[in-house]
């Protein structure tokens, strides 16, 4: 036994004697991950919140929350002498005065970006797999809550400066917040201490920032990864894998490794294009007063879709009785998001209702096989892609010499037709690759090789596919719809015959499939 | 710095030369009045408005009117002065190459000595603003930068956006980007309000604060990129976009990579 | 159905294929060198980071295609902290694909659901302690324990009161009253009709009152105002309002009526205020009526007057609050 190898067994023992660590490290060390690259969109989330909390903890040293009105007599020589906010200055002095300041502030912001991007494709990759079916619910509620807070997270992170792109956006929030019906006005007053902007706000979205959003994304994010971990994680259907096991490589040494890597890949793309790319530079967008105002303000991504939604939104009030109600406000900003963000956390539960299905499911789904989520799905980021090229059409029709009009018209008709036509054509395209997959097993595929047959026929040779492809086409499961009567067995019609015919409605689109191939099909092609 | 200060000065070629022609023009004719010689220049000076006026009713005439009134398709040029047909004609807007929805920044089609020519042709007809000279124009001296990017957000920001690179109007128009544009130019189009540009009158934004907002918008054109590439200062859009494309693109590319079995 | 549609066998899990690096020492000691490399770009990234942050000045400038001309010590600084963050990962997951053990396993997942005695023990244990506590019988305790949680969660909610003051009327008063002058921002100074020509603009807020040294943000996101020239002819307002303009010049609020933006962008010649917010569209001369855009209301009108000494003030007060709406507003 060599000498580091006693130090290794005394300082494990003397630990595994007070907590009894080793048989849970020993089963856990083992634990198997499949690999796919599609797994790893959740952890470039993860990786990307322990990057903003590492640079956001460098910028509180520096960052003062405060809306006191200061004189600047910084670095930055075209602000030099402006009244502007402490928030303000402090953050000229991250970016002009302490060295790495400016990178720490780029890498922070870009993260963000990143940890937003990384959340909705991870979303998607979920919602298209079918990950988020029995036993896994939960944590696709605690997903969506993720993705939920971090938008508001990054809103309150942008605000924080408080120049005047920042300010426009606190601004507009306001008048959100303002336009709730009975008590939005003291709700407004109470968050800003007073009238808009008032000297409160900073300091306090400042303390949600760093403490109580933080506090509440670890806690999630733990619960999340703990889930993952008891409920082992989903796998691709591919020969040998079932529902009942996982095929993967084990946690250490060969996923740890790979893991960590990968953490460190992030870390360093992340400051890669934080060295490169400007983002937010605030010296330019100028202090915040409500008296001015930028052409093309427009929000970070995340809300973009937000703020698209705003703008498309017909211009409807109600005063009746003393006082005001803003459709043209709360339809897009409150009611919109509301309906798509319960429809998104409610969905496992929904398409377990249409399908009847309350088994667990560990094989995850191929999108074409499942036509009607993979279009429901295509449904629902049609609409939210053209909310957020409407958040950026000042943009567009300045760079494509387009008229914001007919932009926003295009966007107010486009949102209502194309988001049911997406939702045919994705429907469609499924079941048309469910026959091509049904035609690849029974006919095998096209090699381009023409062969002349005795009697003068040209006919193309065709390769058959390996029994672990047809495997693989053909190893889902295809379910009826359900059959959900509307008269009961003394002939009346049911209390529930509504629900009922909707269900069997919604039961039977779902179904709508290309039936795979069976032994049958083969050995009745065999005999032609 | 060197070579950016001659490739300034080489772009700024014409207008300077302009504006030396002009007070070229004017020295003469201050040198005149204190001269017997009196009808000689104002021989020179007729000469140059018939010159500008032949142009005119070559080349502007058709959409102007014979005689600058105006017609269905151009307003009237009656009292608009020199400074607005220097910024019009100089910086390549006017003559339109086609009735699109606003006059396009461009090459232009007639030299300095013709645009002088032009310009003293219209103002001739009523007084109008005056193109704004050298030793008015030295904002080096005059202007405050910090003054200027304040008095640029109150007043400008919210058409040609926060760093001056311009922004989208209603229906098609747009306000163009004042990156790159000659500061006399800049000048008048605060004077005369050309197309959908308001005007700037010296009493609400005096000469002095114009000479800021112009240095201030020199300052903003040659500050260097400080945080790396600036993805055209327009905000938040393109940060998104680089973001979805090139961010994630490369991160997934090296995922790939990592999930795939090595051979 | 006829007959159970037969599935396809599953062929079970292919064999694992062996890499190069398995079988050949040279190639296994190639994949170590490879690693290797990895790690050291990483340790020359550092290196490049320690010597930006000492060496490199903040005021040097590099000239970079695309970038333009590039602060250095910035650029220099993120590109050594990307390498050496970059390469450690590069060098670990290039590690674990060579060298390390890559044949799958395969582990059986276990049902969730817990057996069927251990629910029924837990049922029975929850019972018990529930009847041993006397909850279903003693309905006073729970009753007066559900009223006292009840009332503990109104603390917090009354200790947040003094968040801020309640709103009153501060939504529908500036501070423009009767005689207030009209000053430029920036620059304070007071308009005389003659300085607008037809066409101009000017951004405005109220003069201060005297003793007044500073205009607090809240007081500005109210009274800002945006003043416009035109020729009188191309109005189109009813007398009243027309009355509230004086020689073509016209006073609006600044602050957007749908979100409260600055709405400045104004077209000379079409007449229109543009806010670049979310495009709403108004037109000067019919009072800012909305064209387009989300905005339900025109922009409140500041009626003009002239003083003893012919400088532009407010004839009145705005005549209805301004900025965007609220439950408590009538109109």
């Amino acid at each position: 036994m060599t000498a580091r190898e006693r130090i290794a067994g005394n300082v494990a023992n003397y630990v595994d004697e007070r907590t009894g660590a080793a048989a849970w490290m020993k089963k856990n060390l083992n634990k198997v991950f499949p690999d796919h690259w599609s797994f790893l969109l959740g952890e470039i989330a993860l990786y990307s919140f322990i990057i903003l909390l590492l640079s956001g903890t460098f910028l509180t040293f520096w960052f003062d929350p405060s809306q006191r009105e200061v004189v600047y007599e910084g670095a930055y020589q075209p602000l030099s002498g402006l009244k502007m906010s402490a928030a303000y200055a402090s953050t000229l002095h991250i970016s002009f005065e302490v060295r790495g300041g400016l990178l720490m502030r780029q890498i922070h912001h870009w993260a963000a970006l990143f940890f937003m991007v990384a959340i909705v494709v991870h979303l998607l990759r979920v919602y298209f797999t079918g990950a988020f079916r029995k036993p896994r619910e939960f944590n696709w509620i605690i997903g969506v809550g993720l993705l939920t807070l971090g938008i508001v997270e990054g809103f309150l992170g942008y605000s924080l400066p408080d120049d005047l792109l920042s300010g426009t956006g606190i601004r507009i929030a306001e008048a959100i917040i303002q336009a709730v019906p009975v008590v939005g006005t003291y709700i407004a007053f109470f968050a800003f201490g007073g009238a808009f902007p008032g000297e409160a706000f900073i300091p306090r979205i400042f303390t949600v920032h760093v403490l109580l959003l933080p506090g509440i994304f670890l806690a999630l994010i733990t619960v999340h990864l703990m889930l993952v971990w008891y409920q082992k994680h989903t796998q691709y259907p591919g020969p040998g894998r079932t529902e009942k096991n996982v095929v993967g490589y084990p946690l250490f040494p060969v996923y740890m490794a790979k893991a960590g890597g990968f953490f460190f890949i992030v870390f360093g793309v992340t400051t890669f294009i934080a060295a490169v790319a400007s983002i937010n530079p605030i010296w330019l967008y100028g202090p915040y007063t409500p008296g001015q105002i930028s052409a093309g303000s427009q929000p970070d991504w995340y809300m973009g879709w937000l703020d698209g939604l705003v703008r498309m939104a017909p211009p409807l009030e109600t005063h009746a009785f003393g006082h005001t109600i803003s459709w043209n406000i709360l339809i897009p900003g409150l009611i919109v998001p509301g309906i798509m963000f319960t429809g998104l956390a409610l969905y496992p539960f929904i398409e377990s209702w249409i399908t009847g299905d309350k088994r667990e499911h560990h094989l995850l789904d191929r999108p074409r096989n499942v036509p009607n989520r993979t279009a429901i799905g295509a449904m629902a980021l049609t609409f939210t892609l053209i909310a957020l090229i409407n958040g950026g059409n000042d943009i567009i029709a300045q760079q494509f010499h387009l008229s914001i009009n007919q932009i926003m018209w295009f966007s107010r008709i486009g949102i209502l037709v194309l988001p049911p036509i997406a939702f045919v054509i994705t429907k469609r395209i499924c079941i048309s690759l469910q026959r091509a997959d049904r035609e690849l097993v029974l006919h095998g595929k096209e090699t381009g090789r023409l062969v002349r047959l005795p009697h003068g026929e040209f006919v193309e040779v065709h390769e058959e596919i390996s029994p672990e492809k047809k495997w693989l086409l053909t190893s889902h499961e295809q379910s009826g719809a359900l059959e959900l009567p509307e008269i009961d067995k003394a002939g009346v019609r049911r209390t529930d015959a509504i629900r009922n015919k909707l269900r069997s409605r919604m039961s039977q689109a779902n179904a709508e499939v290309a039936p795979k191939v069976s032994v049958q099909d083969l050995k009745e092609i065999e005999h032609h | 710095m060197k070579r950016l200060s001659k490739y300034r000065r080489h772009r700024a070629a014409a207008p300077l030369l302009l504006i030396i022609a002009l007070l070229g023009i004017g020295t003469t004719f201050s040198v005149a009045s204190a001269t017997p010689n009196k009808s000689a220049l104002a021989l020179a000076r007729s000469a140059i408005i018939e010159e500008g006026k032949q142009i005119f009713l070559k080349g502007c005439s058709s959409c102007h009117g014979l005689n600058a009134e105006g017609g269905a398709i151009a307003p009237s040029l009656i009292g608009v002065g020199a400074a607005s047909v220097d910024f019009q004609v100089a910086t390549g807007r006017m003559p339109m190459a086609d009735m699109s929805t606003q006059a396009m920044r461009k090459a232009p089609v007639y030299s300095p000595q013709e645009v002088a020519a032009l310009a003293a042709y219209v103002a001739s007809l009523a007084p109008g603003p005056a193109i704004p000279g050298d030793e008015l124009l030295n904002y080096e001296r005059d202007g405050s930068v910090a003054d200027g990017g304040e008095l640029f957000r109150n007043n400008c920001a919210m058409c040609h956006n926060f760093a001056g690179q311009g922004g989208a109007l209603t229906q098609g128009k747009y306000a163009p980007t004042v990156m790159g544009v000659d500061p006399v130019h800049i000048y008048e189009a605060m004077i005369t309000g050309p197309q959908s540009m308001p005007v700037f009158s010296d009493k609400i934004i005096t000469p002095e604060e114009k000479l800021s907002i112009i240095k201030w918008i020199k300052s903003a054109e040659a500050e260097p990129a400080l945080g790396g590439a600036s993805l055209g200062r327009v905000g938040p859009v393109t940060e998104g976009l680089l973001v979805w494309t090139l961010g994630i693109g490369i991160l997934i590319g090296i995922a790939v990579w990592l999930a795939m079995k090595a051979r | 159905m006829a007959h159970e549609i037969e599935a396809i066998q599953d062929p079970g899990i292919p064999a694992h294929v062996h890499r190069k690096a398995d079988n050949d020492p040279a190639a296994a000691k190639q994949a170590e060198r490879q690693v290797a490399i990895l790690f050291l770009l990483s340790a020359l990234g550092t290196i490049l980071f320690i010597v930006s942050y000492v060496a490199i000045p903040e005021d040097i400038f590099v000239f970079i295609p695309v970038m333009g001309n590039t602060n250095a010590h910035q650029l220099f600084l993120g590109l050594g902290l990307a390498f050496s963050l970059f390469f450690i990962g590069m060098g670990a997951i290039h590690w674990a694909k060579t060298l390390m053990p890559d044949e799958e396993v395969t582990v059986q997942r276990h049902e969730f659901r817990s057996a069927d005695e251990d629910r029924d023990a837990l049922v029975a244990t929850a019972k018990e302690g529930a009847a041993a506590a006397g909850l279903g019988r003693r309905s006073l305790i729970k009753r007066s324990l559900g009223l006292s949680l009840g009332l503990v969660g109104l603390s917090p909610l009354l200790l947040l009161r003094d968040l801020g003051p309640l709103p009153g009327d501060s939504l529908s008063k500036t501070s423009w009253k009767a005689g207030t002058r009209l000053v430029t921002d920036p620059g304070d100074r007071p308009i005389k009709p003659e300085d607008l020509e037809v066409g101009a603009v000017a951004q405005v807020l109220p003069a201060m009152i005297p003793g007044q040294d500073h205009r607090a943000l809240s007081d500005i996101g109210k009274d800002a105002v945006l003043l416009i020239r035109l020729r009188p002819e191309e109005f189109n307002l009813d007398a009243e309002r027309l009355s509230w303009t004086h020689e073509g010049i016209i006073a609006f609020s600044k602050i957007c009526s749908h979100m409260g933006c600055a709405v400045a962008l104004y077209e000379q010649q079409t007449k229109h205020l543009l806010c670049p917010c979310h495009q709403s569209t108004f037109d000067v001369t019919r009072a800012a009526k909305v064209l387009f855009g989300p905005a339900a209301r025109p922009l409140p009108q500041l009626a003009l007057a002239l003083d003893s000494e012919g400088y532009l003030v407010a004839k009145q007060s705005f005549s209805e609050p301004v900025g965007p709406s609220f439950w408590e507003r009538s109109s």
